[in-house]
């Protein structure tokens, strides 16, 4: 198997897809947290600029998913067939919602009817909120594993993406995007909206820490398979700690009015957690609840030698570039909403 | 209904519907760029404000295009399951190289370009459109590679059998020139450059008629018809060109194109006609040998029939095909035919007297987007039985753990959600040409900042 730095390519490519999801998750997530406090702001002015904070930038954050998917479908094809197969209905929803997101952001201040805009923000803030949850749905179905078949084909109910562990992993996604998203609020906001989401973004933490404890404990109790590694090793667990810290630090750098600094700290958030869940899975892509234990590992999974050398060295081209423009088009909006006749 | 007929219809559909947005966002671009392009040349204010008034269009279109596009990579895994696990290691290579050559460029600048008029130079602003424009022109690049591997498979090997079989890149570069991959993606451009154009042509034949922005819009109607004046010129060419390919690579294909049976028989060029699959004929009017001399450049050369292919591996709808071609290379007729109007006019210094002609231009922007539906229907259905010409059947390539209720539940999700978006694209289309371009002289100022200004001064005594 070829290498590069003594790492195999499977690995190297579970290390890019992972790159690109917490890309997905820091930039997505503030937009999809914004919206879910889209209803909590009640003075249209209010939902108008909360709106224009991520009006620049949000269709440039799907890109990541897009790519993720794009990553996942080249370099684990046979992981992305058994995954998106067996989790049917919840990424049907999860397009629904991408839909009704992109066209509520775009249509809300078209027209200036109430019952227009009221109905665009409802659909904005609940589909924001259900993309976060039907994230979170499907990461915890991974996390919990599911009966694998022959070629590692899914055999459980169609319905069986519904279960205690992964809403609660849902639930925890919500919370901490949230955070994420009230934050973003303030660095873009001034006035009483700033107030306000200075507040949303204490409540929002407490909800997260909650959600987050119940979701470690279940962790701990019922899917033995994600502490393995954690035994075996347990230095690991300096990278929970390290998360940790990061939540903890977000509320004293916000009372301190260092808003860039908990932005960075709720981004380290998601990477550190994105990392654990990594750690907790590799080499195993899907964990196979079946006696037979027909795991799905990132080396069943990949694809060719070849076609991973090629798109790791697109990667090493690409990622540089779309970081180029992400950084050149905040810092053309850097700075508080300024609304114009072009603003949504 | 099975859930190979409930997953076709449901591709076909969403992407469809999806491919009404690309070409008019490729389209659009083109004629952006040029529009700013020459604002930056002649410092003529006329220039920006056409350049601000389709930006917003642009806008529309792009949004629906990027939220309906991102329903056919997730289509792949979850309805597609086999053939995710039998091409992901060519085609995936392709789409994750669109994803991150692309549509990051386009998406990147997308915000600079809607809104960042009165944030940064018109020089840099114009980088953006142009990036925005080049990252749709490289998506088409891509996503066509992947659909003509398809076409015409090349630079990959079979490993392993049976379920366990799959393609697997050999020639990174034999994949991206695959036999199909330049013909038709220069067919494709040429395409969405026609439904750009013939937009910008209808909505500016709009306001001539109404006698709005007329200054304006003379100036918008004239770039736009240069555009579409070489455009569809070249695309008899390139479409000639594509034709020749098919017959040399997917003959199946091409006899069901011209509804062709016999392989010793000359083949005739249909206009019009109508195929008789059962009783192996087709009716109609046609050019007797044309097809056999377009070819082979000879009137009396046989060519390969539908009856030289087992029953199973010619394409099931062979009248579909038929008529979906027959419509398509008809409107590229009938845009020569109306471009070339245009030019004579154009040359005679009377392109905006006749009132008939405008009216023509106005009716003119559906052609476009029938035409670019009608030929993907066309390559798409004469591909059949196979999803990858050859090498594997659509029957073959479906998700097994799917069950036909789950696929049914989706595609009634989509039908209303799409039936809904339809409807708001065209109003909101509708409101803003009838909003028209911002022509006064002073820009508009930030229209919520006295708000604001209040708001602060509000919190700041409260506190």
């Amino acid at each position: 198997m070829e290498t590069f730095l003594g790492i195999d390519y499977p690995t190297w490519w579970y290390l890019v897809v992972g790159a690109v999801f917490s890309g997905y998750a820091i930039l997505d997530g503030f937009d999809l947290g914004a919206g879910a406090w889209h209803l909590f702001l009640k003075k249209e002015n209010s939902r108008r600029i909360a709106l224009n904070a991520v009006g620049p930038v949000w269709d440039g954050n799907e890109v990541w998913l897009v790519i993720g998917g794009g990553a996942l479908f080249a370099g684990f094809p046979v992981f992305y067939a058994s995954l998106f197969s067996a989790m049917y209905i919840p990424f049907m929803l999860f397009l629904a919602c991408l839909i009704f997101r992109a066209i509520s952001i775009e249509f809300r201040s078209k027209e200036k009817m109430k019952w227009w805009r009221t109905t665009w923000d409802i659909s904005y803030s609940v589909s924001s909120i259900l993309l976060a949850l039907l994230s979170g749905i499907v990461l915890g179905n991974v996390l919990k594993g599911m009966p694998l078949g022959p070629y590692h084909e899914f055999t459980g109910h169609w319905l069986s993406f519904i279960n205690g562990y992964a809403i609660s992993v849902g639930i925890t996604t919500v919370t901490l995007f949230m955070v994420h998203g009230a934050i973003y609020l303030t660095m873009k906001t001034s006035g009483k909206l700033f107030l306000k989401a200075t507040r949303f973004v204490n409540r929002s933490i407490v909800l997260f820490i909650i959600a987050f404890i119940v979701t470690t404990i279940y962790s701990l109790i019922e899917l033995r398979h994600l502490k393995a590694r954690f035994d075996d090793n347990p230095w690991l667990y300096v990278v929970p700690v390290l998360s940790f810290l990061c939540i903890a630090n977000i509320p004293r750098l916000v009372s301190k009015r260092q808003y860039m600094g908990a932005f960075i700290f709720s981004a380290l958030t998601m990477s550190f957690l994105l990392i654990l869940v990594a750690i907790q899975l590799f080499p195993i892509l899907l964990y196979s609840t079946d006696p037979d234990a027909n795991h799905l590992t990132i080396y069943d999974a990949a694809a060719s030698q070849k076609s991973l050398g090629i798109m790791l060295t697109f990667a090493a081209i690409g990622i540089p570039l779309v970081l180029s423009y992400t950084f050149f088009v905040y810092k053309t909006f850097w700075g508080k909403v300024q609304m114009d006749e072009m603003s949504y | 209904m099975d859930v190979e007929i409930l997953s076709r219809i449901q591709f076909a559909f969403t992407i469809a519907f999806h491919y009404i947005y690309p070409p008019l966002s490729i389209g659009l671009g083109l004629i952006m760029v040029i529009m700013e392009g020459k604002y930056l040349l002649t410092k003529e204010k006329v220039y920006e404000t056409m350049a601000r008034f389709w930006t917003r269009i642009f806008a529309l279109t792009f949004g629906i295009g990027v939220a309906t596009g991102i329903v056919m990579e997730f289509e792949f895994g979850t309805n597609w399951a086999t053939y995710s696990r039998y091409v992901g290691d060519v085609f995936g290579s392709a789409l994750a190289a669109e994803g991150i050559f692309a549509f990051a460029l386009e998406s990147g600048f997308l915000g600079v370009l809607l809104f960042g008029w009165n944030r940064v130079s018109p020089r840099v602003h114009f980088i953006a459109t142009l990036g925005v424009f080049l990252g749709s022109m490289f998506s088409a690049v891509w996503i066509v590679i992947a659909n003509s591997w398809q076409q015409t498979p090349a630079g990959y090997h079979i490993v392993g059998e049976g379920m366990d079989a799959r393609a697997e890149i050999t020639d990174f570069w034999a994949m991206v020139f695959n036999p199909s991959s330049v013909d038709r993606l220069i067919h494709v451009w040429q395409g969405a450059f026609l439904a750009g154009a013939f937009l910008v042509l209808s909505v500016h034949a709009y306001y001539l008629l109404k006698g709005r922005h007329v200054e304006l819009s003379k100036k918008a109607f004239k770039i736009a018809l240069a555009v579409a004046i070489i455009c569809s010129l070249t695309q008899l060419m390139s479409g000639h060109s594509s034709a020749d390919g098919v017959a040399v690579n997917q003959p199946a294909k091409l006899a069901a194109m011209e509804g062709h049976f016999d392989s010793l028989a000359v083949a005739d060029m249909y206009l019009a006609g109508w195929v008789d699959k059962e009783a192996g004929k087709t009716y109609g009017i046609s050019i007797p040998g044309g097809l056999s001399f377009l070819t082979h450049w000879s009137f009396e050369a046989p060519v390969i029939g539908l009856e030289s292919f087992p029953e199973d591996e010619r394409p099931g709808q062979v009248n579909a095909v038929f008529q979906f071609y027959h419509i398509m290379v008809s409107i590229g007729m009938a845009l020569i035919g109306l471009s070339l109007l245009g030019a004579f006019l154009w040359w005679k210094g009377k392109l905006f007297d006749h009132r008939w002609v405008l009216k023509g231009f106005v009716w003119a922007v559906f052609l476009p987007q029938v035409a670019n539906q009608a030929g993907w229907f066309a390559a798409e259905m004469g591909r059949q039985p196979w999803v990858v010409y050859g090498l594997l059947r659509t029957s073959d390539a479906l998700s097994k753990t799917v069950t036909a209720n789950q696929v049914l539940f989706s595609l009634i999700m989509f039908s209303l959600i799409y039936a809904l978006l339809l409807v708001l694209f065209i109003y909101l289309l509708n409101k803003k040409i009838k909003h028209g371009p911002d022509e006064s002289s002073t820009p508009r100022e930030l229209i919520d900042k006295r708000n604001r200004q209040k708001e602060m001064i509000t919190s700041l005594t409260n506190q």
